[in-house]
This record gives structure tokens, sequence and C-alpha cells, in this order.
């Protein structure tokens, strides 16, 4: 009975689940889905993207494959979040997204050592300006900036077609519905399986997954602090890189790798032990990407911090630029895009929320 | 070389319990005999993704209740569950049992909870509003996996593909297994929690004649009834009306066993419902409440050919709630009278005297009776013992959930009771068994 269209096929499903309805206590999605009657494509894939993928909805579905109905709401709603993505993006999304990240992390190494004359890129620099010595720090800033700043515009257009797809919203409502929004995005209150856990793969129940990501997601921003202070530093106070062991720049940043490392390697744990019959492919491989990204940026940054002021430094530095840079790049068409769009279709929820209760 | 297997004492028993059966009265009575220190065996004729009987079908349970909490608003006390349970047995329930159920009822929630199951809160949003049900988080399904996983935990030996056929008093259990290999299993008590028999056609034809093969099974395909028929042959006193069953009003195209709650059909309210002649025959308007599809089901249940048409125009269409499948559309009234192969003389007429029908396109769905459970089974004690005619305790055989509803609902329906019927009466069950085991 499944229907080889994702979208045709999630309007099948959520059809029959607004009929069923046992699942609303687990998430928003359920209690988004019945709203509406007919799903335009823009609703679906806000529902799709309130789907945090707990699948504990797949455990206690009655019309589960073997039954004729075949309902697999995680699966469908995993590939319209990225055929969603896919659809809304601008510029259309790049293809072979893993090697060109791989080409754009390596690029910076190869460049070095091309261009900075060996006895200046193998040679111990200490103190003030010390990495600036073998990559010049406008170009440094000029490399990071371009992508970023790229890969932000691209995303925001994404975001804000989805927005708008999934029925746009004035600037109070937005307002007034912010703060629920943003309280679920970071409590990720529909990671928890309404209140029993998540599914980890044949059916036991955990909160790991919620807290490997919350581990992900306070590592990356405290790094995102990091920066911010270090950028204080160099701006306003006329402190230069590297900065000691015991700067703020240097212990939210460890801090943040190490969050970043263990949180990744955790979520990375829990998807090997996945249970296939609920995870769309290319979903599983997006999600794999940017977890090794998040790892190789902070292993590759806790290793410079040890190493920098040995003869090393200069490829390492290479290296952790060149990680970065791969983040960047893959930012609008990778995994990461899901935080936004999360978070609006979270806003969404919230919206409609506010107005049932009006 | 391997040596032959050293031969048992002709009387070792396999278990101290075995239970027949894998939804809420099974798992309840297993869980309820393992944690008294039995040894138990769980046979279940499903195979393991179709395991737990009807429940998977089913969300709540009713409790007695004093006070609000996170799972009710209001209360539910015993007078007012007792009025309501009298009112669908129409009198038939055995007062001592129903009082059992009704006051035994309000441990159930936490007594799952122990086990692990999880209820959906008011909190958590999305509920009806339900002073005297409580609501399993996801459904029967949810519930019937944590009870297995507790089970299996617990060391209780589960048998899926277990086909039980027959079984005596003094507790031999004789089955088939996956392989079709016939088997006996020896157990010291025997609690027998098979549910009805209303996925088996021919023993339904006893009354219903042809019809029996018109109703489609909306749960669980292995209610076949043999181990009930089996206690029936071993002389256990009979409660309840052979024949007896409830019935839903489900969408015709959808014949398929385990089409569960989201087949039935609703907003005739809106439309009109004809019999296969084009005629209607009741005043739809008049059947509403949640008891709607009931009415419906018994209905259709008596009509010729056991069957009838949903018929709306296209501004009723817009009122019914939503279905799983789109109804068919008939662009005039002389499609919709070709499509369904009747008289449009007599279509027309019917349509017009509606005064609910007039614009087209016309919009149809074909309705027949759904049979949830059978209301037939064996007469039980307040131990559970399954009882002989005479009153005597039927050898270490027990009974718990539908196979014994009949006790304490009649042949009526309230929503949530059967699951608190297989909770409550599974529980002692187990634990009336095991102390029989166990001696």
């Amino acid at each position: 009975m499944r229907l080889d269209d994702p979208h045709e096929e999630a309007r099948r499903v959520l059809r029959l689940c607004n009929v069923c309805n046992y699942c609303n206590g687990y998430c928003e999605m359920f209690r988004a889905a019945e709203r509406h009657r007919t799903f335009s494509d823009g609703e679906l894939a806000t529902l799709a993207h309130l789907c945090h993928n707990c699948r504990n909805c797949w455990q206690a579905c009655q019309y589960a494959p073997p039954h004729p109905y075949a309902v697999n709401v995680p699966l469908v709603l995993a590939e319209l979040r990225l055929l969603s993505q896919a659809e809304l993006a601008w510029p259309r999304p790049l293809p072979h997204l893993g090697l060109l990240t791989l080409g754009v992390t390596l690029l910076p190494v190869l460049l070095v050592l091309l261009l900075v004359p060996g006895e200046v890129l193998f040679a111990a620099h200490t103190g003030p300006g010390a990495f600036y010595r073998v990559v010049p720090w406008g170009v440094m800033s000029l490399a990071a900036a371009i992508p970023l700043g790229w890969s932000v515009l691209a995303l925001a257009v994404g975001v804000a077609r989805f927005w708008r797809a999934g029925g746009g919203g004035s600037g109070a409502e937005m307002r007034a519905a912010a703060p629920e929004a943003i309280r679920d995005a970071v409590t990720l209150r529909n990671l928890d399986g309404g209140g029993a856990g998540c599914d980890e793969g044949y059916g036991s129940l955990s909160f790991q997954r919620k807290r490997f990501h919350h581990l992900v997601f306070a590592g990356f921003l405290l790094c995102l602090a990091s920066t911010s202070v270090a950028t204080i530093y160099h701006h306003l106070l006329g402190l230069e890189a590297p900065y000691p062991y015991l700067s703020l720049p240097v212990i939210l940043g460890s801090l943040g790798g190490l969050g970043m490392i263990a949180g990744s390697l955790g979520l990375l744990g829990l998807k090997r032990g996945a249970n296939p019959a609920t995870s769309a492919p290319a979903a599983q491989e997006s999600g794999r990407l940017l977890l090794i990204q998040l790892v190789a940026m902070a292993v590759s940054g806790l290793v410079l911090l040890a190493l920098r002021d040995g003869p090393a430094m200069g490829i390492l530095l290479a290296l952790h630029l060149g990680t970065v840079l791969g983040f960047f790049v893959a930012l609008p068409h990778g995994k990461f895009a899901h935080a936004p769009y999360r978070a609006a279709a979270l806003l969404r929820a919230a919206l409609e929320r506010r107005k049932d209760e009006r | 070389m391997s040596s032959p297997p050293p031969a048992l004492p002709p009387d070792q028993p396999d278990c101290d319990v075995a239970i027949v059966g894998g939804g809420t009265a099974a798992l309840c009575a297993a869980l309820a005999a393992r944690r008294k220190g039995a040894s138990v065996m769980l046979l279940d004729q499903a195979p393991p993704d179709q395991r737990g009987g009807n429940t998977r079908h089913s969300r709540n349970l009713r409790i007695m209740h004093g006070a609000p909490s996170p799972l009710f608003p209001g209360s539910y006390d015993e007078a007012d569950f007792a009025a309501d349970l009298t009112k669908a047995a129409e009198g038939a329930e055995n007062e001592a049992l129903a009082q059992v159920l009704i006051r035994q009822s309000a441990t159930i929630p936490g007594w799952l909870a122990a086990e692990g199951v999880v209820f959906q809160t008011i909190a958590c949003g999305g509920l009806p509003w339900s002073r005297k049900t409580a609501f399993f988080l996801g459904g029967g399904k949810a519930m019937i996996n944590t009870l297995y996983a507790t089970a299996t935990r617990l060391g209780i030996a589960i048998h899926h593909h277990s086909h039980v056929t027959g079984l005596t008093p003094d507790g031999l259990v004789t089955m088939c297994d996956e392989a079709d290999k016939a088997r006996t299993i020896r157990a010291k008590a025997v609690v027998v929690a098979s549910g009805g028999y209303q996925a088996n056609p021919v023993w339904l034809a006893e009354q219903w004649g042809d019809d029996a093969a018109a109703l489609v099974v909306r749960g669980t395909p292995f209610a076949a009834g043999e181990p009930l028929r089996a206690l029936f042959d071993l002389g256990a006193a009979r409660v309840g009306t052979p024949g007896a069953c409830h019935l839903v009003a489900v969408d015709g195209r959808l014949t398929e066993a385990d089409g569960g709650i989201v087949t039935r059909v609703d907003g005739l309210a809106q439309g009109i419902a004809i019999d296969r002649d084009g005629r209607r025959f009741e005043d739809e308007t008049a059947i509403t409440g949640p008891t709607r599809y009931a009415q419906w089901g018994r209905r259709v249940a008596a009509l010729p050919g056991a069957i009838a048409h949903a018929v709306w125009d296209e501004d009723g269409i817009e009122r019914t709630p939503p279905a799983i499948l789109e109804p068919i559309r008939a662009d005039s009234l002389e499609a919709l009278a070709e499509l369904l192969d009747m008289p449009l003389a007599t279509l027309a007429v019917t349509a017009a005297d509606s005064g609910r029908v007039s614009r087209a396109p016309f919009f149809t769905v074909p309705i027949r009776p759904g049979i949830t459970f059978t209301c037939y089974g064996v007469k039980i004690d307040d131990h559970a013992r399954v009882l002989t005619d005479d009153g005597q305790p039927l050898g270490c055989l027990y009974a718990a959930g539908m196979i014994m509803a009949p006790n304490v609902i009649g042949t009526g329906y309230l929503a949530g009771a059967a699951l608190t019927i297989g909770a409550v009466f599974g529980r002692i069950a187990g634990e009336e068994a095991a102390d029989h085991a166990l001696g």
C-alpha cells in the first residue's frame, strides 16, 4: 500500500494517523497534523521537520508493516525532510557533498604546503600572532568569511521559503510564539517520546539521544562563544591568538570541543544500532557526515591546542582551518540545516497552538 | 555422537502455569504468576509481529478513581462505574464479580506502571476529555510491547505460533507449533485468556447463517475460539449468548482483518444510509454520540445481505469527519444508481425524501458490519476458576479476559472496560493459578 512519492505517501499516512490519533501523546507532529484535513507540500514539510525521529510511533503503530496499511511515519517524514530541503534550497543542493567537504577540508593543508616556505611552516612559532605567521590573519578571515557568508545566505533563503510555504505569519505572531518555540528547540521537548524516552532501535527506550544531542548542541554553542570572545579580544582588546591555556577563549573552546566529541560519538554509536526499517539511508548518511565533521573540527582544534608550540603547528592549523571551512561549505545542504528548519517548524507549531487557545 | 535425551518422568510438568493467549489478560496473568514465583509459559497463536490480541487496537482502560490526577480530570466512583456497568450489561452481570472488577480497577494503573507501562497524561495534550478512562501513551500496542519486554526480562517463556487446540482439567495443553507439529504442554495450572471466537465464521454461522461470512473481523485474525470450545467440551458453564457480539459499521472496502479503529464509517448524520435496494432504514440524524458506530453496525448486520451504503451530496461530504479512504464519487444520481446497481427511480425518491442529498456530485461508501468480539464465554468464580454447570471448579483451569467478560458485562459494551476486565481478572487468574501450582 506504500506509495512511491514521499508527498503522496505522507498524505496517505497522516490521513490515517489523524483518524487513529493514538500517537498524539508522543510529540507535536501528531498534534499539529490533527489541525489539517488536507496537506499542502509546505504543510507537509513543516510536519516533517516537527518530527525529531524518536521512532516511538513506529514501535507503537498497530498499522506498521506487515500490516497491509504499511504505516511508517518516521521513514516517510525523514524522506520528506530531505526532499523538502532540496526543493526549497537556493541555490540547488550540491551533489557529492561528502567528497566536496573532504576536498575543502584538505585544501588549506595543500595550500600551505605549496605556498608557505618550509622553514616558516615547520618552525616553532610562539607568542601573540604565532598563527598568523603561517596563515596571515587577513587570508584566514577572508577564507572563513566567504563560505560562511554564502552558506548563511543560502540557508536563510531556504528557511524563508520554508516558512512561507508552511503558511507564513505576521511579525507580531512570530514574536509572541517565539519563547515557546525556543523552549521546545533548546529542551528538545519532542525528543523524549512523550516522557517515556525514545526508541533506540528495537523497542528499548532511553533518553540517550536527547542527552547526546544536548552535548553536541552545548559544545557547539561553547565553541561559538569561544570564537566570539576571541574576536572581541582581537578587535577590542588588541590581544592576538594564540591565547593562554587559562584564557576564556581556550577554556570555552576546549569544553565545547570535548562536548561535541562526546555527543557526536554517542550519536554515531546510536545510529549504528538504529532499526533500518525507520531510517532513510540518505538522511543517515548526511547525519553521519555532520557528526564526523564536528568530531574532526573538535579533535583538530584540541590537537592544535596541545601541539601549538611545536613545529607541527602550521600543518595542524591548516587542517583545523580546513575542517571549519568544510563545515561552512556543507552548512546549507547538509544535516546542519535541520536546526533552523526545525526551529521554524517549532515556531509554526507554537503559533498554531496559540491560535487554538484563542 | 549424541546421547539420547534422558527420559523425563511421565508426569514431569513443563511449567507451573501455562497461559493460553497473548493479549492484556494473558500478559497480566503471566506477570502476576511469575511475580508469585511460578515458572510460566505463554502460548500465543499469533506470530511476534501480530502479538497482543485485540489489545493492539485498543487505547484505554476504564478506571474507578476518587479524585483528579495527572491521568484523569474529575472523579469516577464505585457507584458511577457500577451504574454504567449495569446499564451496559442490562442487568446480566454477576454482582460480586462486577464489584471485584470495579474495586480492583483502581489499582490497575499503578500496577501496570510498575511493570513499565506508560500512560498519557492530560498535560501531554491531545487527549479527549475522559473522566472514566486512562489512556496508554502510544495506545495498546505500546502497552503490549512493554509487557512483553517485562515478561521476557522476568524469564517468562514466550511461545508465538502456538495454536492451542485442546485442554484437560489436569493441565494438559494440546497445541500445534510453528512447524505445524503437535505438542502437549503439561502445566500445574492453566489460565485460558484467548478471547472470543469472532474470527471463526464457521462457529458464527451457527447463529448468523450465511451472514457470518459478511462480518468483517476488526481485530486479531487468530480469535477462532478453539480454547473456548475446548472448555465447553470439558463441561464449563456458559455465560453470555451464543452469536451475540459487538458490531461496528466499517468501510466495506476494507475487509481484511486487523483494520482496528480507522475503518469505522462516520458522518452518516450528514448524509443518508440506504440498503441494497436503495431505501433508507433509519433516521440518520437520530443516531449520535460515541455509540453511533455500534448502533449502525447492528442495524447494517440486520439488513438483507448485511450491507448498506452511505451517500452524501457535495455539501454533506464537506461536513463529514476525515476517513482513511476517499469516498467513491458519482457525478449524477444516474451514475450513482449504476454504481450501486440500484433502480434509479427508488434512489431518486429516497434522495429527494431525505432532504439531505440533493446537490451533485454524490459520494458513497459501502458499509459492512465489523465484528469486534463475541459475548459468549465461560463462567468463573471470584478466584477466576472456570466453573462447571454444577458450580464446581473445573480442575486447574482458570479464565481471564474476553473469554469470561460476559460474567461482568453480559452482552454489552462499555468503552475501556474490556481492557480493565483483562487486567483485573488476568492478574487474579495469574496469582490464583500460581498459588494452585505452587501449592
